[in-house]
């Protein structure tokens, strides 16, 4: 067996006298989809945080292919919630993928190309020349997606991707991003607060204790793929796997309760 | 009819100041408008208004030019590096409050009349609005976007040149505005106090001559000539900027 992509060893982050983390050790393969889930407080988005090296540890460290993380990586893409932030207001569509693929240093030529076949992949072939403040928010987030793979990451770091966006749009975007995945093979740590997303999203699925974070449920989830929105729904696995992470983050809530 | 509004109040006073002035007799301070509409159509005719212009001008935009850039680029460095603004910022504080108008001295023994006095005394004045305005801007740039600089691990230079400055440009903009404005009191300020060049001193030499007429047309013009410079600034911001830079404006 390969050495995993990522690898949490012993993760602690401590903000003044406040332990976030307490001790997070975990891996995720190559390829793999890790959904991690928890009630606020957990510190799901500061583990995502420091593995993407936007934030040190205090003690203990992540590793990504072996080496420690220290900085943030450009072959991991951070996507995060507020995608409205997270875009150049005044850069195009176009102008917003580019951005990635000058911090690479694509040369200028195949840049056009890159950048058309990039927008078409997120379903955005015909908007290249909108701003974002012309575009609806599920075309926002599809547009920081587009830019996240102009990085041709072999991780995908998402921070509660579709919170913001309503239920149709977000289905769409869980399907879309599954078929992202499988094509590039790409590692994704998602986070979410969906628990049906997190089961339908993921192989595995990782239930966070809050104060301190800590991991409280680790859940393969055998379920087939390609995943279908109707009957993925209605399998009795997924139901199954439902129940137990509802009565989880129910007891973790109360039991996280100071 | 927004036009007609907006003209009804100076037609009023005008009015008012003419029959003010023709009643009050002769005087070696004030002049009708008549006679100051006379007055600045044959300063104009002559030529000796627009040379006093292009003079004024030449140094306004000169030492704002030179001022704002100045400006500018230190803004971007002091809001970009906080242990650098700690460096400058009690030199900074302590030269901000000293009056444009008490540099001339110190000025005038350095570079002698001209307009090297007078673009320097401008560019010292203009450097403080830029400075400090951009500064401010930078430091409120979305942290998100320095997110996602540091997630692409961009380069400081494209750091500042792809995220920082164009996300700052329509509060710098402003800042710029300002600054225009300002180039052009201070201008006109030093022409009056020492350089015997353009509209100050136009209007000094007016007034020494006992012509309230001309010097009256003097004044009328510089106000003419400031409002046509931030009109034309607020239509460059409005194209450049559009909508979100109004509303900064307003502000």
């Amino acid at each position: 067996m390969t050495n995993p992509l990522i690898e949490f060893k012993n993760v602690e982050l401590q903000f003044g006298e406040h332990l976030v983390l307490g001790g997070l050790s975990f891996a995720i393969q190559r390829g793999e989809i890790v959904c991690v889930v928890g009630p606020s407080g957990c510190g799901k988005t500061t583990a995502l945080r420091v593995a993407s090296g936007l934030i040190p540890p205090t003690r203990g460290e992540v590793l990504f292919d072996s080496a420690p993380v220290r900085a943030p990586r450009r072959d991991v893409a951070i996507v995060f919630q507020d995608y409205a932030k997270a875009l150049l207001p005044w850069r195009t569509a176009a102008g917003n993928v580019s951005l990635a693929l000058e911090a690479m240093n694509t040369p200028r030529a195949t840049r056009a190309e890159r950048i058309e076949g990039l927008l078409k992949r997120v379903g955005l072939p015909r908007h290249a020349d909108k701003y974002p403040s012309q575009m609806s928010g599920g075309m926002q987030q599809r547009l920081q997606i587009a830019r996240c793979l102009a990085q041709d990451p072999a991780a995908l770091m998402m921070d509660e991707p579709f919170g913001a966006l309503d239920a149709m749009t977000r289905q769409g975007l869980q399907d879309e991003m599954l078929d992202i995945a499988r094509g590039a093979g790409a590692t994704i740590f998602f986070v979410t607060h969906d628990l049906e997303e997190a089961i339908y999203l993921g192989d595995r699925v990782i239930g966070l204790l809050p104060h301190p974070g800590r991991i409280g449920i680790d859940l393969k989830i055998d379920l087939p793929r390609p995943r279908d929105q109707v009957a993925t729904r209605e399998n009795a696995e997924f139901l199954r796997l439902r129940r137990e992470l509802y009565d989880f983050i129910h007891k973790a809530e109360r039991g996280g309760a100071p | 009819m927004k036009v007609f509004r907006a003209l009804l109040l100076p037609a009023l006073l005008i009015l008012l100041a003419e029959i003010g002035a023709r009643l009050s007799g002769p005087s070696d301070a004030i002049a009708p408008p008549s006679a100051i509409a006379v007055a600045l159509v044959g300063a104009l005719a002559d030529g000796s208004l627009l040379a006093d212009t292009r003079d004024t001008l030449v140094s306004a935009f000169g030492g704002l030019a030179l001022g704002a850039a100045l400006g500018f680029v230190l803004g971007l460095l002091l809001g970009a590096a906080p242990t650098l603004d700690k460096l400058f910022e009690l030199t900074i504080e302590v030269l901000r409050p000293i009056p444009s108008v008490a540099v001339i001295p110190v000025a005038l023994v350095a570079l002698g009349f001209g307009y090297r006095l007078e673009i320097s005394i401008v560019a010292f004045a203009c450097v403080w609005p830029l400075l400090v305005l951009t500064r401010a801007a930078v430091r409120s740039v979305e942290p998100r976007l320095i997110e996602v600089a540091r997630a692409l691990k961009l380069s400081p230079y494209d750091r500042i040149a792809k995220i920082v400055a164009p996300a700052s440009l329509p509060r710098v903009f402003v800042a710029f505005r300002l600054a225009a404005g300002v180039s052009l009191v201070v201008a006109v300020t030093v022409e009056i106090a020492v350089n015997p060049s353009g509209l100050g001193n136009g209007v000094m030499t007016a007034g020494q001559a006992l012509r309230p007429d001309l010097m009256l047309a003097y004044l009328v013009w510089i106000g003419l000539v400031g409002y046509a410079l931030n009109a034309s600034l607020v239509l460059a911001q409005a194209r450049l900027f559009g909508r979100a830079a109004q509303a900064e404006a307003a502000r």
